[in-house]
């Protein structure tokens, strides 16, 4: 295990090594639902909650279940089976308990099961040798980065709407081209600290 | 070899582990039981399976609210008032409630989903709305791209309608189409035929049910159709009458023309139909010999670009350029309105702008 504050590498997630805009992972629903705030909000919320309990429920799986049978190398077929039945269950949760939270959030929860960056947190903290704790907060720190580069890029994209964007780059290729102005904006808070 | 064994065991394990418990929560999270539906404080109890739309329940029990987009909270119109139950007003919902009507607790019954027994009061007249099962006697090619469609009903065998109304017309699954909708179309049939249903509909580029009837639909064929539904109709009075109506929206109009020739009625009827050009023009013979049975009637055809070809001698501009030059002698009229959301809203806005109260102003939207 390494020896980092679970603080310093909450902060990391979230600035200096972004998952979006320095991984690129999650893109597709990066791209799809960045039209409106107000939809992007909802997404990157149920990514936060969705990251961070799956880093912790896979960290689980993987140390206590995967190491002692000596199978860590089925970890990804295990981790998408885990985040799938996890999204699933939380859906049928939310469902009962709050039609509302359903509206709002329930709907993005299918658009995240095969969402990369959630499969990608998962990996990276046991690429890189997380704790529990340390997972946990890696999880939740990713989900709040990515929250964060979406909304940003929501509101940049209604701004775009209503100005005149050259007729073969409307759409997603200006989209991919912020994303990319963004991604080297995230990269002035890299020299601030480096964790891998 | 055993390793083999061992590795199938955890990961079939696992697998097995979390498909028990998202088994369990379908089972006993995700389970509503039957719930009871209560309308109109007694009326009529329905017992249906919970979890589904409160909209498709209704439906599937033969109470037919009416709907045109077929559940997907686009158009507003499958409003009901719960009295108990339902939670709370959802996002989906508020852009169609007013807020009294929030108050009053109406909600859209297709974003409604039943969790618990339900209280709700619809209006009686909803029970007389049926589905009736028919055979198409008759397609005429109108336009490049308007037929009308005529259905014999045979089961129930008759309907009482008003005439101006609309019916829904259900698309079976056909081509890609994998899954059956309904779609709304107004009647172009007067409430004297009791027998037939007739319909004209416009080929929408890509519209599921437009392209069905056009390009799939054959005479003989069965289908279903629901209603009648809608507030569409001619209100009694004495006032002058000004109908306008684009493409299809000629349809309530074709009914209410005949309702008046039977009543050999001498009230004031000027039709105003916009068109493309000669082309888009249809049932003129039609018109021309309402004009000679009722003796206050006129038919206004206008093109918008007539084609060379045409010669047109007639009105030219945009339909609401056409009603707009009446000035304001329509102030003392009735205004009935069918077509496009775009159409009626700029109509309505030259009508009232020449002294037509909002009151004396009804329309059918397409949506």
């Amino acid at each position: 295990m390494v020896e980092i504050n679970p603080f310093v590498i909450l902060f990391a997630a979230i600035f200096t090594n972004n998952i979006l805009l320095s991984n690129y992972l999650g893109m597709c629903s990066f791209l799809a639902v960045s039209r409106e705030v107000k939809a992007s909000y909802g997404l990157g919320f149920a990514v936060i909650f969705v990251m961070t309990a799956t880093t912790a429920l896979n960290w689980l799986v993987y140390f206590y279940m995967l190491v002692p049978a000596g199978l860590e190398h089925f970890w990804y077929i295990i981790f998408i089976v885990v985040i799938a039945a996890f999204v699933q269950l939380v859906e049928i949760l939310i469902e009962k308990i709050s039609p509302v939270l359903y509206i709002n959030l329930g709907i993005f929860l299918p658009l995240i099961t095969v969402n990369c960056a959630i499969m990608g947190a998962s990996l990276f903290m046991i690429i890189r040798g997380y704790d529990f704790l340390q997972s946990v907060a890696y999880g939740f720190g990713a989900g709040v980065g990515w929250a964060l580069a979406i909304v940003a890029m929501a509101g940049i994209r209604q701004r775009i709407a209503r100005s005149n964007v050259p007729a073969p780059l409307a759409g997603a290729g200006i989209a991919l081209i912020i994303a990319g102005i963004m991604s080297l904006a995230f990269m002035g808070f890299s020299g601030m600290i480096q964790v891998q | 070899m055993i390793e083999v064994f061992i590795s199938m065991g955890v990961i079939g394990g696992i697998g097995a582990i979390l498909a028990v418990v998202l088994e369990l929560a379908d089972r006993y999270i995700a389970n509503y039981g039957e719930c009871a539906v209560d309308i109109n404080d007694g009326t009529r109890t329905l017992t249906v399976e919970g979890g589904g739309s409160l909209l498709g329940s209704l439906v599937a029990e033969g109470i037919f609210i009416p709907s045109a987009c077929g559940g997907r909270g686009s158009c507003g119109y499958c409003k009901v008032k719960i009295a108990e139950g339902g939670g709370p007003v959802l996002p989906t919902e508020t852009s169609w409630l007013t807020p009294q009507e929030q108050k009053n607790n109406m909600r859209l019954s297709c974003q409604v989903k039943i969790r618990e027994d339900l209280k709700i009061h619809i209006p009686p007249e909803l029970f007389l709305i049926k589905e009736y099962r028919g055979r198409v006697t008759r397609i005429t090619t109108l336009t490049h791209d308007i037929k009308e469609v005529r259905i014999k009903l045979l089961e129930p065998e008759a309907i009482e309608f008003q005439t101006g109304q609309y019916m829904q017309l259900t698309v079976p699954e056909y081509g890609d189409v994998e899954e059956s909708v309904y779609r709304a179309y107004s009647l172009s049939s007067p409430s004297f035929e009791k027998d037939e249903v007739e319909f004209i509909i416009r080929l929408v580029p890509e519209g599921i049910c437009t392209t069905w009837v056009h390009q799939f639909l054959k005479e003989s064929d069965e289908v279903t159709v629901n209603g009648p539904h809608g507030e569409f109709f001619l209100r009694d009075s004495d006032k002058p009458v000004i109908m306008i109506a684009g493409g299809s929206g000629l349809a309530p109009f074709k009914g209410m023309l005949r309702d008046l020739a039977r009543q050999h009625s001498t009230r004031k009827v000027t039709f105003f139909f916009g068109a493309v050009s000669q082309r888009d023009l249809y049932h003129r013979e039609l018109m021309a010999e309402l004009e000679k049975e009722l003796p206050n009637f006129k038919f206004v055809p206008a093109l918008s670009k007539p084609a060379e070809e045409d010669r047109w001698q007639g009105e030219t501009g945009l339909i609401t350029d056409v009603v707009g030059r009446l000035g304001e002698d329509i102030a003392g009229s009735q205004a009935y309105l069918c077509g496009s959301p775009g159409m009626i809203d700029a109509c309505i806005a030259v009508l009232t702008k020449n002294g037509m109260p909002q009151a004396e102003i009804f329309y059918d939207k397409f949506s």
